[in-house]
């Protein structure tokens, strides 16, 4: 049989690849205390450097939970944030010095991508960032990057969490201390690690109501004296308790019903207009994902974080990292100056090595956050929703039921869940999450990607620890179509753009294969 | 035990790999899916769902399947029929004379102006000009899918086995006796090879050379949208669907050529190439849905032989192989690809279409540089010097 062959493939990527729309020698994400010492270092030793950092973040993403869980108690100063600039100035002050030292420093900028030349990626000549404000995204290229993109909250839901008032600590010290946009008076605290202690002390400097840090285990877990200090300002703390539901009115939470872990039939009520999580903080690693940059689980520093040594080298040759997305409690303006270091010596600049004093690991958080979802799953059952955006409840999730909207069931799929799935092999979040749409939602699974992970574990029966990680994927931040749209796309991907392959072979009808009628369509080309 | 004697085993948990199983379980074969990591989990699960390939010898079977697989399988496939394809580029106005000339008899379908684009598509806008409604074909959802083929095996008795890499095969008389595997061997009368971008190197194993070369295929995602009449809705460079959630899914553009893949790694990232690209010609297609986030991104690695054509064969020797590679299009004919499969196991011949076209015969005079003549190559750098930042 005659073979016919396509022509030459003018379809591929090759050629495509743009070049970045701005460069620069050192590009640092994240402007909290590792990101502006890691700018400043840099430019103290004559590095161009370029600062981005997210916040103030528009309206519109602090409405989604994006990239914190603000639970809708935000005052309306957040609506404008070019009038908060100022704001974020005044809180951070190294900001101001990066600036002074010639940093380019861009605020309400997003990051939504990182990709370094590698397996999969052989046409790009230069390390690049993706970037995007309200109206536009662009490319800017690097020779080194330095992630600091810090932490974020996690997010252990129960009845009634979808309301506003309910939020994570990280995003109350944002409204609070970054943006003085906090618009709560009264709060439940829950957890009572170091986290949460912050929180409560935060709260109370600012003149805020602290009615009580809630903990799940039996005893309060931070630092007896600073417990104590809490205790003695009128805040209580209730140990063996969790949240059953947070009851609300017209503009969200008024009060939190709690559950003795031990004796779930024995509730209490505490008034409050907001419920701050405080169990943990979650490193975000989103960029190092989207790189794919090794990582692995650090229990006792917050969970998944990129591998990183001391200069904050990562395990790719152009990117470094410093701050809380290396694993929380690092001596974040330290471990800033030396990735910084770091990065410039790996571009032959002569620094000295100078390396972070190393801070002494943390409590195993996994441990901590699995005893929160076992008690909450315990007290408060199946119903309560697991991802808030899919509204996808824990019961849903243990049986591995299709989501809701397709009406589906049948005798089959009533026989399986979590448990038959693992006699399959090794239970995977991204399965799960496609199978049943948990973490699927518009706030990227910012509010359930953990908590899912742990149900998962519990509902199973395996350890937390062998639940793999949901994967992050570009845009990491969720950007309009006509945001993230190339404007100035290259006019070889515009002349030489296909449906899929542009193999002109492939859609000829097998019937024709062979005959004069697969000549015509040859000659004719592709149909679209 | 599974370890021994299983009568046929499936090398690849694709689609095409799972259906076949389906169907052979459903015959009353015992059958054995071996996959290297999660079934589905790579191309098969990450494509635009479409169900409408009458280009294909499977084409007939395969429309007369997808309305019946739900019911079928026990578990959904999110199918829905019908398809809609519009373009919003003048050059692209008459597109459809393109389409008169492949689309079978007996299959309807009908022009459409603008005004009844807009109609059918509510996120379409002004720059509709013109476009095509199939009454045939449809999409479903790809993970779904995958998984109901798994699950139902399953309830006909098959074994799925995850995370079990293929090393070797094992001889006796002529005919592959047994597969040698990261988990131990799986004895077999019948050895099926669907393993996608792997199947050329599984293929060497036993003397045959089955040229295809793996690139990597991405789409963007975004938020849900109000649901639209019809959720198959694509056009303008871009395959894809609105899910039955509301989401966007849709991909199209530029694909990267790989040197290899390896038969154990990780399902591949998105790369970033063509995000901006496929959100610029998405917010073209359906303006009205310019605001939607894009809140993930796709890729998969899918091969392709030379011509971009399947092939499906039943060996001569060792003559207890059936191999299958899809050439990256196997998603919507997986109902059909799997029962060919079962019956060029079982029976030696596909029942209902002729595949002879789809033999691996037709590669033999291909010459040895065939990727470089159809430069089918990964990319090279741009000629930008990294050098200059520094």
């Amino acid at each position: 049989m005659k073979l016919t062959l396509p022509a030459p493939d003018r379809f591929s990527i090759a050629g495509k690849t743009a070049a970045p729309d701005e460069r620069a020698e050192i590009v640092v994400i994240g402007a909290g205390p590792a990101g502006c010492a890691a700018a400043i270092e840099a430019a103290k030793a004559g590095a161009q450097v370029v600062l981005i950092d997210e916040n103030p973040v528009a309206p519109g993403l602090i409405g989604m939970d994006v990239p914190l869980h603000y639970g809708g108690r935000a005052t309306a100063a957040v609506q404008t944030p070019e009038r908060l600039v100022e704001r974020v100035l005044e809180a951070n002050p190294a900001l101001g010095e990066a600036f002074e030292l010639g940093v380019d420093v861009r605020l309400s900028t997003y990051a939504w991508g990182a990709w370094v030349n590698g397996p999969g990626l052989r046409g790009l000549a230069t390390g690049i960032v993706g970037l995007a404000d309200e109206t536009r995204s662009w490319t800017l290229g690097f020779g080194r990057l330095i992630l600091a993109t810090g932490a974020r909250d996690l997010n252990l839901s129960f009845a009634g969490s979808d309301q506003p008032g309910v939020m994570g600590a990280q995003a109350l010290h944002a409204l609070i201390a970054r943006y003085g946009a906090f618009a709560g008076r009264r709060l439940a605290i829950l957890g009572t690690g170091a986290l949460a202690l912050d929180t409560a002390e935060l709260a109370l400097a600012h003149g805020l109501d602290v009615v009580a840090l809630v903990e799940a285990r039996e005893t309060g877990v931070g630092d007896p004296a600073r417990l104590a200090a809490l205790a003695a300002r009128g805040v209580e703390i209730i140990a063996g308790h969790v949240p059953l539901a947070a009851e609300g009115g017209p503009d969200g939470v008024t009060g939190l019903v709690l559950a003795n872990v031990a004796a779930p039939e024995r509730h209490r009520v505490l008034v409050c207009d907001t419920v701050c999580l405080a169990i943990g903080a979650v490193p975000v690693i989103e960029l190092f994902d989207v790189l794919g940059a090794k990582r692995t689980l650090v229990t006792e520093r917050g969970g998944h974080v990129p591998v990183v040594g001391a200069d904050g080298a990562t395990s790719l040759a152009e990117v470094f990292a410093a701050g809380d997305c290396t694993g929380l409690g690092s001596n974040a303006v330290e471990a800033g100056g030396a990735a910084a270091r770091g990065a410039l010596r790996s571009l032959g600049r002569p620094v000295d090595a100078e390396l972070p004093r190393l801070v002494p690991p943390g409590p195993d958080a996994l441990a901590y956050h699995l005893d929160w979802a076992r008690a909450l799953l315990s007290t408060g059952g199946p119903e309560v929703l697991a991802c808030l955006c899919e509204e996808v409840t824990r019961g849903e999730l243990l049986a591995v039921q299709p989501p809701r909207y397709l009406g589906w069931s049948s005798n089959a799929i009533a026989r399986r869940d979590l448990g038959t799935l693992a006699e399959d092999g090794p239970l995977d979040q991204d399965q799960i999450k496609r199978l049943t749409r948990a973490c699927m939602g518009a706030c990227q699974a910012r509010r359930c990607r953990e908590q899912v992970a742990l149900m998962m574990a519990l509902g199973a029966g395996v350890p937390a620890q062998s639940i793999p990680l949901a994967g992050y994927r570009a845009p990491v931040r969720p950007l309009p179509l006509s945001v993230l749209a190339d404007a100035d796309e290259p006019a070889a991907m515009a002349e030489n753009w296909n449906v899929w392959f542009g193999i002109v072979t492939q859609w000829i009808s097998y019937d024709d294969i062979g005959t004069e009628r697969e000549a015509e369509q040859l000659r004719a080309g592709m149909p679209y | 035990m599974a370890k021994t004697g299983s009568s046929v085993v499936v090398v690849g948990g694709g689609v095409t790999g799972l259906s076949a199983a389906w169907w052979l379980a459903r015959s009353g074969v015992e059958v054995t899916v071996l996959e290297k990591g999660i079934v589905g989990f790579e191309a098969s699960g990450r494509n635009g769902g479409g169900c409408t390939h009458y280009q294909s010898p499977l084409f007939h079977e395969e429309q007369r399947l997808w309305p019946l697989m739900d019911e079928l399988l026990g578990y959904p496939t999110e199918h829905r029929p019908g398809r809609i394809v519009f373009q919003v580029d003048e050059r692209k106005a008459n597109f459809h004379e393109g389409l008169a000339m492949r689309i079978p008899a007996g299959y309807a379908w009908e022009v459409l102006d603008g005004k009844q684009v807009r109609e059918l598509v509510p996120l379409a806008g002004d720059n509709a000009i013109s476009g095509v409604r199939l009454h045939f074909g449809g999409h479903a959802n790809p993970q779904r899918t995958s998984q109901a083929y798994a699950w139902a095996a399953q309830d006909h008795g098959a074994q799925i086995r995850q995370h079990v890499a293929v090393h070797g095969f094992e001889m006796a008389g002529g005919r592959v006796s047994a597969v040698e595997t990261s988990q131990g061997r799986f004895g077999c009368d019948a050895l099926v090879i669907a393993a996608g971008p792997q199947t050329g190197a599984l293929a060497a194993m036993l003397g045959h050379h089955v040229p295809m070369a793996p690139a990597r295929a991405e789409m963007i995602v975004t938020e849900p949208l109000p649901l639209m009449p019809m959720g198959g809705v694509d056009g303008h460079g871009l395959y894809g669907r609105q899910t039955l959630r509301g989401n966007l899914a849709y991909g199209g553009g530029p694909h990267e050529w790989y040197d290899d893949t390896p038969l154990d790694g990780p399902p591949p990232r998105p790369s970033g190439s063509v995000l901006r690209g496929l959100a610029k010609r998405v917010a073209e297609l359906l303006p009205r849905a310019a605001h939607a986030r894009v809140i993930r991104s796709w890729a998969g690695v899918i091969e392709n032989t030379p011509d971009g054509r399947p092939v499906i064969e039943r060996l001569s020797s060792p003559d207890n192989v059936t191999l299958a590679t899809m050439s990256s299009v196997g998603f919507g004919l997986s109902p059909a690809s799997g029962h060919a499969i079962r019956d060029l196991v079982v029976d030696g011949v596909c029942s209902f279409a002729d595949l002879s076209k789809l033999s691996l015969a037709r590669f033999a005079e291909l010459s040895p540089d065939w990727r470089r003549e159809l430069n089918w190559l990964p990319p090279q750098p741009a000629a930008t010097t990294a050098g200059e930042l520094h």
